[in-house]
C-alpha cells in the first residue's frame, strides 16, 4: 500500500521537477522576471475610479408606532419612538400620549425601516416569523392599566403585535414594549423568555 | 598467543600512565535539529582501537578509560563528522549532537543551528516539533500558550488570539513560512490563520527587533516555519491521529515528503478537524462546534548556493460561537451576566449554528535565494494571499441564511533581501519590501460595513548588522523605515459625520452626500521609523545576557480608523477615529539565561512604553429603539507595561524533571492614571516529567497551572433602567473572576512498528479535576464557564 503512494506520488513529482527544470537554472532570466512583475504590480494597482455602492441597514428597526384606539370611538393614541439613525449618535424621538381612565384600547404595533425609501414595514416580518417573536407589555411605576394580548403564533402562543389595553383609574408611570427574538415559548413574562431584544421602547404615560 | 602478549604490554603501559583505566563514557548521540536519535553513528577514540556503534536508541557505551582528555570522533551516514575533546573522571555521562543533512549543514554553520536566529539579543522561545504536537488538535494559540510571557485572548474556546507580554491583536505579527500573515488579523474575535499541524519550528520574538519582518510588532513576533527538508534521497511523513472526549471530535493530520540527493524536495500535507459543541463542567457549551480543513504543498529545489521554492497552503475554519453570547441590548447583557449559568443550553451537536464565523485563507508563495561569492545571499520572494472572513449572526426573515460581515483581504507582497558578511565578524541583513493590499466588503450582507474598501500600499526598507566582537560579546543594530498609504471610500452615518465634526474638519474628502449617509474618501499617510539596538554577553560555562532596546511604530489599523457602529458579538457600539495616528513603542528587555543540562534558567524583565496607545473604552450609554447600548471609544494615550518572565528547568534525579514558568505583566494607561484593560493575570505553570529513553522513550508529566486573579483593572461598569423592577442595575463587565488552578496530565510512549516506522501513542488529560472556573481574557467569560475535564487520545506514526 505504501509502496503503490510513494510511486505515484514519486511521478507527480517528476513531472513538476521536469517542467520546472528548464527555467531554474537561468537565475538571472528569475531575477529579471521578478522586477517585472514588480513593476506590473506597481503599475496595475491604480485603477480604479468607481466607488462602492452605498448599503442601507436591512434589519435595522427606526420606528415604533403603538396606535391605541378606543373601543368606544373617538380618537386614538398614539405613542412613537422614532430613531432615524439606528445605532447612530441621536437619540429616539418619543411621543407620548395620555389614556382616559376607564377606557379599553385596541392597540397595534407598526414597526418601520425608515433607513430606506420607501419604508420597510418590519410587523410583516415579525409576523411571519411569529413563532420567533413575542411582544412583552410591561406596565411600572404605578400606572394603572392592564392588558391582553390579541393575537397568537401558529402555536397558540402570543404573538402580540395586536393587544387590548385597559385604563384603570388615574395614575401615571411608565409602558414598555419589548420584542423578543427567539423567546422561550410559551413563558410567564419577559423574566423567564430568554431571547434578544429586538426593541426595548419605554413611555411615560398618564391616565386621566 | 603473541596478541595477547601484545594486549597485555598495551594494557599494562596504559595503566602505567594512570591508576584508573575501567572508566566508561556513556551518552547518546541526537540530531542536532530536532533531537531524534542517530541510530549506527560511529564513535572513534583517537588514540585507542576503540570503536563502537549507537544502538537502535542512539546509546553507546565506551569502556576501559583512564582519566585523561580523548578526542572523540563521532559520525553518522547522514551527517558531517564532528571531532569532541572530552576530559574523562570516573564514570562519564556525555550525550553527542550531530548536524543531520549534510548538505545543507553549509548553510547553517553560520548560524549554528538548522533555524536561523531572528534576534541575537532578543532570547527567542521557541517549541519544537515534538511539544507542537501534543496541541495537534488544538490551535496555533494554544500552542503559544505554554510559553511564558504569552497568554492568550479567547473567545470561547476556538478562537485563541495570542497575547505577547500584555499585547495582542495588530501589535503581534506572525509569519508563516516567510510571509506575514495578512488575515484581518486586528479583530480581537480574529483567529490567526495557521495550521498548527504545518509547522515544524514555532519561534517567539517578545519585542520588536526582528526588523526584517516588520517594524510594527509592538507586542512581539511568531515565525512559524516549516520543517527543514533534508538533501538526500528519501521518502518520509508521518500520520497523527488526537480524538478528545470534550467536544467529542478528533483531528488527523497527515505530512509526506519526498527528498532526492541532488536538492529536489516536495512536501504534502493535510489537517482535518472536527468537533461538536464543547462542555464546561456542569453544562454543554451550545454552539461552540469547529470544523477545519487545511492543505497544503511545497515543492523546491535547494542546493548550497541557489533554490527555488513555491509552496501553497489552504485553510478553511467554521467556528461556532456561543449560541448564549449573541445578545441584544445592556438589558440583556445584566440577565445574561447576572445568570451563573449561560441562557441558552441545548443539547449537544456537531451542527455549527449562527452566531459562527467562516474563514478560508489561500497563501501562494515563491522564493528563492541565490549566493554569490562577492556580496552574499541575495533572496526574492513573492506571495499573495487571499483571506475571506464571513461571519454570520443570527437575524430575520430573508436575511437569516446571509452572513453579516463579508470580507474579501487580498494581499501581495514582494521581498527582496540581501544577507551578506562583511567580515567574518560583521553581517549584514538588508532588504525592501513593497505590498499592495486591497479589501473589499461585499454590500450584500444587508448591513452596513464595519471595514470599508480600501487599496493600501506599503514600502518597507531595512537594514540589520551584528558584530561579533569576541567569544563573549556580540552586537546588534538595526533600522527599517516603512511608509503606509491607504485610500478608503468609507460610508458615515451623516449623524456621526456631523456630531464628530468632521463635516468641519475634512469637508474635502466627500465624494457624495445621500439621505441619511456620506460617502467619503480619506487618503491617508503614515511614515514609520523603527529601530533596535543590542548585545548579548556569554560568561562562564553556561551563562548569557541578553540586552536589548527596540522602538517600534505602528500604523492605527483600519477598524481603529473606521469602526462605527454596532459590534454584535461584544453587544457595544464602536466607535473608531480618523484623526489618528502611529503607535509608537520603545521596549528595554534584558534576559539573564543559563543553559545547561541539568538546572537551566532564564529571567526576562522588561518595560514597554507607548505613546499613541490605542485603547478601547466606554464612554457613554446610547439609546437606541433595541434599548440601550454602551458606546466604546478609541482613543489614543500613553501606556506604559511592565513585566517579568521567568523559565526554569531542574533535573533533580535521572529520568526526572521540573518546569516551572512564570509570567507578570502591568498595564497602566499614564495619562488616566489607570490600569489597562484585559491585562494578563500572573500565572505559574510548574510541570513534574518522567522521562525514560531506556523504556520506550516514555514520558509522563503533570502539570499545575494557576492563574490569580486580575487585581488590576479599570472600571468600565455602567448602569442600565430594567422597566420590569423599575430600577437601575449595574453591567458589570469589569470584575475579574477568581484565581484558579487547574491540573494537566500527559503521557506517551513510543514503539517501534516497522523497521523505519515509529508509533507513539499518548493519553492526556486536561483539566484533571473538572473544575469550573472562568479566564479574564475569555471575552465570553460573562457568559459561560470554561473547558471541563478532557481525556486525549493520539496515535501518532513516523515512517
Amino acid at each position: 500500500m505504501q509502496t503503490i503512494w510513494a510511486e505515484t506520488f514519486y511521478l507527480i513529482l517528476k513531472s513538476i521537477i521536469n517542467f520546472l527544470k528548464s527555467e531554474t537554472m537561468r537565475n538571472l532570466k528569475f531575477f529579471a522576471t521578478a522586477i517585472f512583475a514588480t513593476v506590473l504590480f506597481v503599475s496595475c494597482s491604480n485603477d480604479d475610479d468607481n466607488t462602492p455602492e452605498p448599503v442601507n441597514e436591512e434589519e435595522v428597526i427606526t420606528t415604533l408606532t403603538v396606535t391605541l384606539t378606543p373601543n368606544s370611538g373617538g380618537m386614538p393614541v398614539t405613542l412613537q419612538t422614532r430613531d432615524l439613525d439606528g445605532d447612530g449618535p441621536n437619540p429616539p424621538v418619543i411621543t407620548s400620549g395620555n389614556l382616559t381612565a376607564g377606557v379599553m384600547y385596541n392597540g397595534t404595533l407598526v414597526l418601520l425601516n425608515e433607513t430606506v425609501n420607501p419604508p420597510e414595514n418590519i410587523t410583516e416580518e415579525v409576523e411571519e416569523e411569529d413563532e420567533d417573536h413575542q411582544f412583552f407589555y410591561t406596565i411600572g411605576g404605578g400606572l394603572d392599566v392592564t392588558t391582553e394580548y390579541d393575537n397568537f403564533d401558529g402555536e397558540g402562543n402570543p404573538l402580540g403585535t395586536e393587544f387590548t389595553l385597559t385604563a384603570g383609574t388615574v395614575s401615571s408611570g411608565t409602558l414598555t414594549f419589548t420584542l423578543r427574538h427567539l423567546p422561550t415559548k410559551p413563558n410567564t413574562g419577559l423574566g423567564d423568555a430568554g431571547g434578544e431584544t429586538d426593541i426595548a421602547a419605554t413611555f411615560n404615560v398618564m391616565v386621566q | 598467543m603473541h596478541k595477547y602478549a601484545l594486549l597485555i604490554l598495551l594494557f599494562s603501559s596504559i595503566t602505567s600512565i594512570s591508576q584508573n583505566c575501567d572508566n566508561t563514557l556513556s551518552g547518546r548521540v541526537t540530531d542536532l535539529h530536532d533531537g531524534s536519535l542517530l541510530i549506527g553513528a560511529t564513535l572513534v577514540v583517537a588514540g585507542t582501537d576503540q570503536a563502537v556503534q549507537t544502538d537502535f536508541d542512539g546509546k553507546f557505551v565506551l569502556s576501559n578509560l583512564c582519566n585523561n582528555t580523548y578526542s572523540i570522533q563521532v559520525s553518522h551516514p547522514h551527517c558531517l563528522t564532528k571531532g569532541f575533546s572530552l576530559k574523562i573522571s570516573g564514570n562519564t555521562a556525555k550525550s553527542f549532537k550531530l548536524e543531520h543533512h549534510l548538505e545543507e549543514l553549509n548553510q547553517v554553520t553560520i548560524e549554528g543551528k538548522a533555524y536561523s536566529n531572528k534576534s541575537k539579543t532578543i532570547l527567542e522561545n521557541t517549541i519544537s516539533k515534538e511539544e507542537l504536537e501534543r496541541f495537534s488538535s488544538g490551535s496555533l494559540g494554544d500552542a503559544l500558550n505554554s510559553l511564558s510571557g504569552v497568554s492568550s485572548l479567547n473567545t470561547g474556546n476556538t478562537v485563541i488570539k495570542p497575547l505577547i507580554n500584555g499585547l495582542h491583536s495588530s501589535r503581534v505579527v506572525i509569519i508563516n513560512n516567510g510571509v506575514r500573515m495578512q488575515d484581518q488579523e486586528w479583530g480581537a474575535e480574529h483567529a490567526p490563520n495557521v495550521d498548527i499541524n504545518s509547522v515544524g519550528n514555532l519561534t517567539l520574538i517578545k519585542g520588536a527587533g526582528a526588523l526584517q519582518y516588520s517594524g510594527d510588532a509592538i507586542g512581539g513576533v511568531i515565525v512559524a516555519e516549516s520543517s527543514k527538508v533534508p538533501v538526500k534521497d528519501s521518502l518520509y511523513g508521518k500520520t497523527l491521529l488526537t480524538a478528545a472526549s470534550n467536544g467529542r471530535g478528533a483531528s488527523l493530520t497527515s505530512q509526506l515528503t519526498k527528498s532526492y540527493q541532488n536538492g529536489w524536495h516536495a512536501t504534502l500535507q493535510g489537517t482535518l478537524k472536527r468537533f461538536g459543541d464543547f462542555e464546561a463542567p456542569h453544562y454543554v457549551l451550545s454552539n461552540t462546534g469547529i470544523f477545519e480543513r487545511n492543505a497544503s504543498f511545497n515543492v523546491g529545489l535547494n542546493r548550497f548556493d541557489y533554490s527555488i521554492e513555491a509552496y501553497y497552503s489552504l485553510f478553511k475554519n467554521e467556528i461556532g460561537i456561543l449560541r448564549a453570547s449573541h445578545l441584544g441590548g445592556a438589558q440583556d447583557q445584566i440577565r445574561a451576566i447576572n445568570s451563573d449559568r449561560p441562557l441558552i443550553i441545548n443539547d449537544f451537536t456537531y451542527q455549527i449554528n449562527e452566531p459562527r464565523q467562516d474563514v478560508t485563507h489561500h497563501l501562494a508563495r515563491i522564493k528563492g535565494f541565490k549566493r554569490f561569492d562577492s556580496f552574499g545571499k541575495v533572496s526574492l520572494q513573492y506571495d499573495f494571499q487571499r483571506n475571506n472572513r464571513l461571519e454570520f449572526d443570527i437575524r430575520r426573515g430573508a436575511d437569516s441564511d446571509k452572513a453579516s460581515l463579508d470580507l474579501q483581504l487580498d494581499t501581495h507582497t514582494l521581498l527582496l533581501d540581501l544577507d551578506s558578511h562583511l567580515t567574518d565578524a560583521i553581517s549584514l541583513k538588508t532588504g525592501i519590501m513593497g505590498r499592495y493590499q486591497n479589501n473589499f466588503a461585499d454590500p450584500n450582507t444587508g448591513v452596513r460595513r464595519l471595514i470599508p474598501d480600501y487599496d493600501k500600499y506599503d514600502l518597507g526598507i531595512y537594514a540589520l548588522a551584528d558584530y561579533r566582537l569576541n567569544d563573549q560579546w556580540l552586537l546588534e543594530a538595526g533600522g527599517r523605515f516603512d511608509y503606509t498609504y491607504m485610500d478608503v471610500f468609507k460610508f458615515y452615518r451623516t449623524s456621526f459625520w456631523e456630531s464628530r465634526n468632521y463635516d468641519q474638519l475634512f469637508p474635502e474628502i466627500v465624494v457624495e452626500e445621500l439621505d441619511n449617509q456620506v460617502l467619503t474618501n480619506p487618503k491617508l499617510n503614515f511614515y514609520n521609523g523603527s529601530g533596535t539596538f543590542g548585545a548579548a554577553y556569554s560568561f562562564g560555562e553556561d551563562y548569557k545576557l541578553f540586552f536589548n532596546y527596540s522602538i517600534a511604530s505602528r500604523a492605527p489599523n483600519p477598524s481603529e480608523l473606521f469602526s462605527e457602529g454596532l459590534h454584535h458579538s461584544a453587544s457595544r457600539i464602536e466607535l473608531g477615529d480618523l484623526r489618528f495616528n502611529s503607535e509608537i513603542g520603545h521596549k528595554v528587555s534584558l534576559t539573564f539565561q543559563r543553559d545547561n543540562d541539568i538546572f537551566s534558567f532564564s529571567v526576562n524583565p522588561y518595560i514597554n512604553t507607548i505613546s499613541n496607545f490605542i485603547v478601547i473604552e466606554p464612554t457613554e450609554i446610547q439609546q437606541t429603539v433595541r434599548g440601550n447600548f454602551q458606546v466604546w471609544e478609541y482613543r489614543q494615550t500613553n501606556a506604559q507595561l511592565l513585566g517579568v518572565d521567568v523559565d526554569a528547568s531542574y533535573a533533580f534525579a535521572k529520568n526526572f524533571r521540573l518546569n516551572n514558568q512564570f509570567s507578570l505583566v502591568k498595564g497602566y494607561d499614564r495619562n488616566r492614571y489607570e490600569p489597562l484593560t484585559s491585562m494578563p493575570p500572573v500565572n505559574t505553570k510548574n510541570e513534574i516529567v518522567y522521562q525514560n529513553s531506556e523504556f520506550n522513550n516514555i514520558r509522563l508529566s503533570l502539570q499545575s497551572e494557576y492563574n490569580f486573579r486580575q487585581n488590576e483593572f479599570p472600571d468600565n461598569n455602567f448602569e442600565v433602567f430594567i422597566p420590569e423592577t423599575q430600577t437601575m442595575e449595574v453591567v458589570d463587565l469589569s470584575t475579574p473572576p477568581d484565581a484558579y488552578h487547574l491540573f494537566n496530565f500527559n503521557s506517551s510512549i513510543d514503539f517501534k512498528a516497522t523497521k523505519t516506522a515509529t508509533l507513539t501513542v499518548g493519553f492526556g488529560i486536561t483539566n484533571v479535576m473538572n473544575t469550573s472556573y472562568r479566564n479574564y481574557l475569555n471575552r465570553l467569560r460573562y457568559y459561560a464557564d470554561d473547558l471541563g475535564r478532557n481525556f486525549l487520545f493520539n496515535l501518532k506514526i513516523n515512517y
